[in-house]
C-alpha cells in the first residue's frame, strides 16, 4: 500500500489533520475521513458537479483533485454554509433560496449547486439569469430542469443584496410563489 | 392466481362527504390540498444532512468492486483470482462458482427470464458482472479487481435489432433450451382485420418509420447498497437505492431463501430514480451474498459508467406507424409495427400481463375507431432492460409514435397540426371513453387544453414569425411543435397489473397521537417527488390538521405497510388514494368520538372541512377540533369504540388515471451549423385536482428537461462490436442549464372521477409529452422542404445532415465571402 502523507486542511473554519494515501481523492477524504457526507459523488469524470466544494474561494470539483493537493487550503462544504458570516440565524440565504423557490427535489445535486451558487454570488453579487445558467452549467441536476435553481440563486442574490443595503438594492423578487 | 375475467373492478372508494371535491373547494390555509406548501424534507438536504446509501457507514464495513467483462460476447475460459486474493486488504473474491453453492449464481428477471448474477459461462453484454472483490477499503477493492485475471474466448456479437433477426445472426441466448434464434416474443393488440379494412377504405394513408433510441434514466445518484447479515439474529438488512422496497424484500427473500420476516429493506434518501431503481441488479445480490458469507456489512456503490452501461436502459424501439384518414382529416385507423431491443436478457420491468407495457395506448388523445399494434422483441448483446424511464411502461414510445404520426398526416393533408388534432380529439362527453385497444379513459378535455396552450404561447404570432423568416430566406429557421398527449398512469388495478405476481395496490397507515399530531406511513417511496409534504397535505386536507403536525414515513419494510413502490406515476393515483381513504376511516371514527364528546347523536354531527372541526348541526357554536378528539380517543374513549385513533388502508384502484396535456415547443435551427436550440417550451398539464401546485410545477420542469434531453442529446450508443460508446457523462450528455429554456407552465383541472381526491398523477406527463413536441418542432422547421421525419437526438451534425439533404443548409463561405473558404 502506498505510504500515507500527513496533510492539514481547514474545513468549515476548523483545522483538520489527516493522513491520506497520495492517490486518495479530496472528495473521499471529505466524505470518509471527515464524515462530511453532504458532498456527493455522481460521476467519475468531473461532469456532474455533485462533489463541488469551495476551496480558497473558488468552486472546485473535489473528485478531480487529490486530497494532498488541498494541503494547507481552506475548504467550505455545504455543512459549513449556515455558519458563514452572511448566513441568517438558521441557514444561509442560498440554502433558504433552494427551499423557498423549490430548487431541489431528490437533493443529491443540491449541495454542489449550493456551493457553486455561493462562489458565483461571491464573484458576481447580482447576476442575470443567463449568467447564473452559465455559472451552474458544470453542475448536473436531473430533477428540476434548473428553472427553480436559477430562481433560488436569484432569491439569495436579492436577500444578500438587501442585507448589504447596496445602493440600488437587490433585484425585485418574483412574486409568483405562495406563502407557506 | 386470478385471471383477468374472474375478478370484478375494484369499487370506487369515496366517503359519503368525500369524493373528488372540485379543486376550488379544497384547502383550508393550514397546508391542505391545492396549497403550495414549502417542502418539509428540504431542510436536511440543503443542510447536507441527507442520508443516501453511500453515506451509510457501519462497523467492520467492507467494500465490493465488481470485475466486468470488456467484451460484449465471449465465453469465459478461466478466472484466476489468486493474485487478487493474495493482496493485503482483500478479504474474498467471489465468482459464479462460489455463488452457485448458495444457489445465487443466477436470479430471475421481472419477465420470467434468468440473468447471471456473476457469469459462469458466456458473457452477453459489455461490462457484464464476472467476479466480485471484497476488501477493507474501496481503493483496495479496485486494486483487487484489476488483479482478477479472466481469459475470454470472444464470440461475434449482434447489436442491431434487425440484424438479430437474420438467419445467420449469432445466438445470444444459447443457454435457453430450444432457443435457436434471438426472437423473444410476439405481442399484438387491437383488431387487425378491422384496421386493415379501415386502411383499404381510407382516402388517405401515411406511413413513417421512426426509432425511439436507447436512453438511460441516469439519476445523479447511481445504484448501490449496504448489505448487513446479522448472524446472531439471522437477519438480513439491506440499505438499498430502491423505488420499491417492499417488492424488493419479497424478491430478496425468494432469491436468497432467507424468510421474508428476516429480511429488512431500508430505502434511505434516494438521489433520483426515474425507473432506474425499480429492478434488482447483480451488484445487490453479490453484496448480500458476501455479507452472508463473511458475516460483515458490505457496501457496493456503482460508478457512473457502471450505471450507464449495465443498469436498465429505456426505449430502444424501432417503429413503423401508419394512419388512415378521410380526405377531410378524420382518422379512421391507426397501426404500428414495433421491433423492441431488449438486450441480453428479457428483463423489462413491467406488469407480467403486459410484455409491451401500456404501449397499446398508442391511439393517444384521439377518437380512432380501429387500431392494431404488433411487436417483436429480440435479444442482442446490449445491456438488458427496458425500464419505464419516467414513463408508465412504454407509454412514452406509444405517445411519441402517435404524436409524430399526427404531424405526418397533417403534412400529407396540408392541414395545420393543431386543426387536425382538434378534429380528432375524444370529446369531453365521450368519457368514460373505451379506446379501440381496450382502455377506459377516465376523464379529459383535450380541446380546452390545446386552445388555452395555443393562446398562451401565441401560436398565431409564432406561425407568422416562422413564415416571415422563410420569406426572407433567413439563416435561422423557426419550428413550432405541438404535442397533445394523454398518459395512462396509476398502475394499477390489481386484476390487471402485478409485479412478480403481487397485485399493484398501495397502502397507508395513519396514527393520530394523543396530542393531535399524526404519523403517516406509506407503502410508496419518494426519490425526490416530495411525498413527505404532499402526502401530509392529503391528511391535512381530510383531517383538518396543520401540515406541520403530520410526519410521513416511508422506505423501511420493518415499519411501513406493504406497497408496490413509486414509479409509473403511481404514488398519487394509488398511494395517495390509500392515504385519503385511510384518513377518512380515521375521520369516521373521529365523528363517533365527537358525538360522544358533544353528547349528541352521531347523525347530528357534521364535518366542517375549512375549520377542521366537527359541529353540532343547528348549533354551530358547539364544536370540537380533531386535536381535542384525538385526546378523547385515548383519554375518554366511548364505550362502543376501541381506544386510539388510527386506520390502515390497502387501496386497489378501480382503473388507471389518464392525465393529459398540451405542449408547444419552439426551436430555432441554424442552417449553417445545424445547431438546434429549444427557444421556448410551453407546457399545459392537467393532472386532475392538484395537491401542491409548487411541487407539480417542479415535477413538470424536471420532466421537460428529461424529455428535451432525450430529443436533443441523450443516447446510449454502441459500436458494431458491442462496445458501449455512450457509457459515461463525457459521452452520454445530460442537458445543463445552458441547453434548457426557462419553462412556461399552465394548467387545467379535470378531476379523475374514480380517485378519492380526484387526482391523477403528474410526474411522467412532461417526459412523455415533451419529446414528441421537440421532434415535431424540428420537423416543422424544415417540412416546407419536404421533410417528414428526422431521427433523434438532434445533435448539430444530425440536423445539419437533414438540412443538407433537404437543400436548406447554408455554406458559411457564401456569407463570409470567397476568402473564408480558402484553405
Amino acid at each position: 500500500m502506498p505510504a500515507e502523507k500527513a496533510i492539514t486542511i481547514t474545513v468549515n473554519g476548523t483545522e483538520r489533520e489527516l493522513s491520506v494515501e497520495p492517490r486518495k481523492l479530496l472528495v473521499h477524504a471529505i466524505r470518509e475521513d471527515l464524515d462530511l457526507t453532504g458532498t456527493h459523488i455522481g460521476c467519475d469524470t468531473g461532469n456532474c458537479g455533485a462533489c463541488t466544494v469551495v476551496k480558497d474561494g473558488e468552486a472546485i470539483k473535489s473528485c478531480l483533485q487529490f486530497a494532498v493537493q488541498a494541503d494547507g487550503s481552506e475548504v467550505t462544504t455545504v455543512e459549513g454554509m449556515a455558519d458563514l458570516p452572511d448566513a441568517g440565524e438558521d441557514l444561509h440565504p442560498i440554502q433558504e433560496g433552494f427551499k423557498e423557490e423549490h430548487g431541489l427535489q431528490c437533493g443529491f445535486c443540491t449541495p454542489g449547486m449550493i456551493m457553486t451558487g455561493k462562489a458565483l454570488l461571491d464573484r458576481n453579487p447580482a447576476p442575470t439569469d443567463e449568467e447564473i445558467r452559465e455559472g451552474i452549467s458544470g453542475n448536473l441536476c436531473r430533477c428540476t430542469g434548473y428553472h427553480n435553481i436559477v430562481d433560488a440563486i436569484q432569491y439569495a442574490s436579492a436577500e444578500l443584496g438587501d442585507a448589504e443595503a447596496a445602493t440600488d438594492g437587490g433585484r425585485p423578487r418574483d412574486p409568483g410563489g405562495e406563502a407557506e | 392466481m386470478s385471471s383477468e375475467t374472474e375478478k370484478p373492478d375494484a369499487p370506487y372508494r369515496h366517503a359519503e362527504d368525500g369524493g373528488p371535491q372540485p379543486e376550488e373547494h379544497c384547502g383550508h390555509g393550514r397546508g391542505g390540498m391545492g396549497e403550495s406548501v414549502r417542502r418539509k424534507e428540504d431542510r436536511r438536504f440543503i443542510a447536507g444532512k441527507g442520508n443516501y446509501v453511500d453515506d451509510i457507514k457501519k462497523d467492520g464495513m467492507l467494500h465490493l468492486e465488481l470485475v466486468r467483462s470488456p467484451h460484449a460476447h465471449a465465453r469465459i475460459v478461466d478466472i484466476d483470482t489468486s493474485r487478487a486474493e493474495a493482496m493485503d486488504g482483500v478479504i474474498a473474491v467471489l465468482t459464479a462458482e462460489e455463488l452457485a453453492a448458495y444457489e445465487l449464481a443466477t436470479m430471475p428477471t421481472l419477465m420470467d427470464d434468468t440473468q447471471d448474477v456473476l457469469v459462469s459461462d458466456k458473457v452477453k453484454f459489455q461490462s457484464q458482472e464476472v467476479a466480485g472483490v471484497i476488501a477493507t477499503d474501496r481503493y483496495v477493492a479496485k486494486d483487487g479487481a484489476e488483479r482478477v485475471e479472466v481469459e475470454y474466448d470472444v464470440v461475434d456479437p449482434v447489436v442491431d435489432s434487425e440484424a438479430a433477426l437474420a438467419d445467420d445472426a449469432p445466438v445470444v441466448r444459447d443457454d435457453i433450451e430450444g432457443q435457436d434464434d434471438n426472437h423473444i416474443f410476439t405481442w399484438e393488440a387491437g383488431d387487425e382485420a378491422a384496421t386493415d379494412q379501415a386502411f383499404e377504405e381510407a382516402d388517405v394513408t401515411v406511413e413513417q418509420d421512426m426509432t425511439y433510441h436507447r436512453i438511460h434514466p441516469a439519476p445523479i445518484e447511481t445504484c448501490g447498497c449496504v448489505a448487513d447479515w446479522d448472524d446472531a439474529n439471522e437477519q438480513m438488512t439491506v440499505h438499498l437505492t430502491s423505488q420499491a422496497p417492499h417488492a424488493h424484500r419479497t424478491l430478496f427473500s425468494m432469491v436468497s431463501g432467507i424468510p421474508e420476516h428476516k429480511v429488512r429493506i431500508v430505502s434511505p434518501d434516494v438521489g433520483g430514480g426515474f425507473g432506474n431503481k425499480v429492478p434488482i441488479y447483480p451488484g445487490y445480490v453479490v453484496a448480500a451474498a458476501a455479507s452472508y458469507v463473511l458475516g460483515q456489512p458490505v457496501k457496493w456503490v456503482e460508478e457512473r459508467s457502471e450505471n450507464l452501461q449495465t443498469t436498465h436502459f429505456a426505449r430502444d424501439y424501432d417503429m413503423t406507424g401508419r394512419l388512415a384518414a378521410t380526405s377531410d382529416g378524420t382518422i379512421t385507423g391507426a397501426a404500428v409495427d414495433v421491433l423492441a431491443n431488449h438486450g441480453a436478457f428479457n428483463a423489462a420491468a413491467q406488469p407480467s400481463k403486459f410484455p409491451a407495457g401500456m404501449f397499446k395506448i398508442f391511439t393517444g388523445s384521439y377518437d380512432i375507431p380501429t387500431a392494431y399494434a404488433s411487436m417483436d422483441a429480440v435479444y442482442t448483446n446490449k445491456a438488458p432492460g427496458g425500464i419505464a424511464y419516467r414513463c408508465s411502461f412504454r407509454v412514452t414510445e406509444a405517445i411519441y409514435l402517435i404524436e409524430r404520426m399526427i404531424d405526418v398526416l397533417a403534412d400529407e393533408l396540408d392541414m395545420d397540426p393543431a386543426e387536425l388534432r382538434r378534429k380528432n380529439f375524444i370529446q369531453p362527453e365521450q368519457f368514460p371513453y373505451e379506446s379501440a385497444t381496450g382502455w377506459t379513459y377516465d376523464s379529459g378535455d383535450y380541446e380546452t387544453a390545446l386552445d388555452q396552450a395555443l393562446e398562451g404561447v401565441g401560436y398565431e404570432e409564432l406561425r407568422e414569425e416562422q413564415q416571415r423568416r422563410l420569406e426572407n430566406d433567413e439563416r435561422k429557421l423557426l419550428g413550432i411543435g405541438l404535442c397533445t398527449f394523454t398518459e395512462i398512469v396509476g398502475a394499477g388495478p390489481g386484476k390487471q397489473c402485478d409485479i412478480a405476481g403481487i397485485e399493484m395496490f398501495d397502502s397507508a397507515e395513519i396514527r393520530v397521537h394523543p396530542t393531535g399530531k399524526a404519523t403517516v406511513r406509506i407503502g410508496v417511496q419518494t426519490q425526490g417527488q416530495g411525498h413527505e409534504t404532499t402526502f401530509a397535505q392529503i391528511v391535512a386536507e381530510e383531517l383538518g390538521l396543520d401540515v406541520a403536525d403530520i410526519e410521513v414515513e416511508h422506505g423501511d419494510t420493518d415499519t411501513e405497510p406493504y406497497g408496490l413502490g413509486t414509479y409509473a406515476s403511481r404514488s398519487t393515483p394509488v398511494g395517495g388514494a390509500a392515504t385519503a381513504v385511510a384518513t377518512r376511516k380515521v375521520r369516521a371514527k373521529a365523528k363517533s368520538i365527537a358525538a360522544n364528546e358533544l353528547e349528541v347523536a352521531e347523525e347530528d354531527v357534521v364535518w366542517d372541512r375549512s375549520s377542521g372541526e366537527f359541529r353540532v348541526q343547528g348549533a354551530p357554536d358547539r364544536s370540537i377540533t380533531i386535536t381535542e378528539i384525538a385526546g378523547a380517543s385515548y383519554m375518554n374513549s366511548p364505550a362502543d369504540e376501541e381506544p386510539g385513533l388510527e386506520a390502515v388502508d390497502y387501496y386497489d384502484p378501480p382503473n388507471m388515471t389518464f392525465p393529459f396535456g398540451a405542449y408547444v415547443c419552439v426551436v430555432e435551427i441554424d442552417r449553417e451549423t445545424g445547431e438546434t436550440a429549444v427557444e421556448r417550451f410551453y407546457a399545459l398539464d392537467d393532472c386532475g385536482n392538484r395537491i401542491n401546485p409548487m411541487v407539480i410545477e417542479g415535477q413538470v420542469h424536471g420532466g421537460l428537461a428529461q424529455g428535451i434531453g432525450t430529443a436533443m442529446m441523450e443516447e446510449v450508443t454502441y459500436d458494431d462490436n458491442g462496445n458501449c460508446t455512450g457509457g459515461d457523462f463525457m459521452n452520454y450528455l445530460l442537458p445543463t442549464a445552458m441547453e434548457l429554456p426557462a419553462f412556461e407552465t399552465d394548467y387545467t383541472v379535470t378531476p379523475s372521477p374514480h380517485h378519492p381526491i380526484g387526482a391523477k398523477g403528474v410526474g411522467e406527463s412532461p417526459t412523455v409529452g415533451s419529446t414528441p413536441a421537440v421532434s415535431n418542432a424540428v420537423v416543422d422547421a424544415i417540412k416546407h422542404a419536404g421533410v417528414r421525419h428526422v431521427e433523434m437526438p438532434y445533435t448539430p451534425d444530425r440536423v445539419w445532415q437533414a438540412l443538407d439533404e433537404a437543400g436548406l443548409a447554408i455554406d458559411p463561405a457564401d456569407r463570409l465571402g470567397e476568402g473564408a473558404s480558402a484553405d
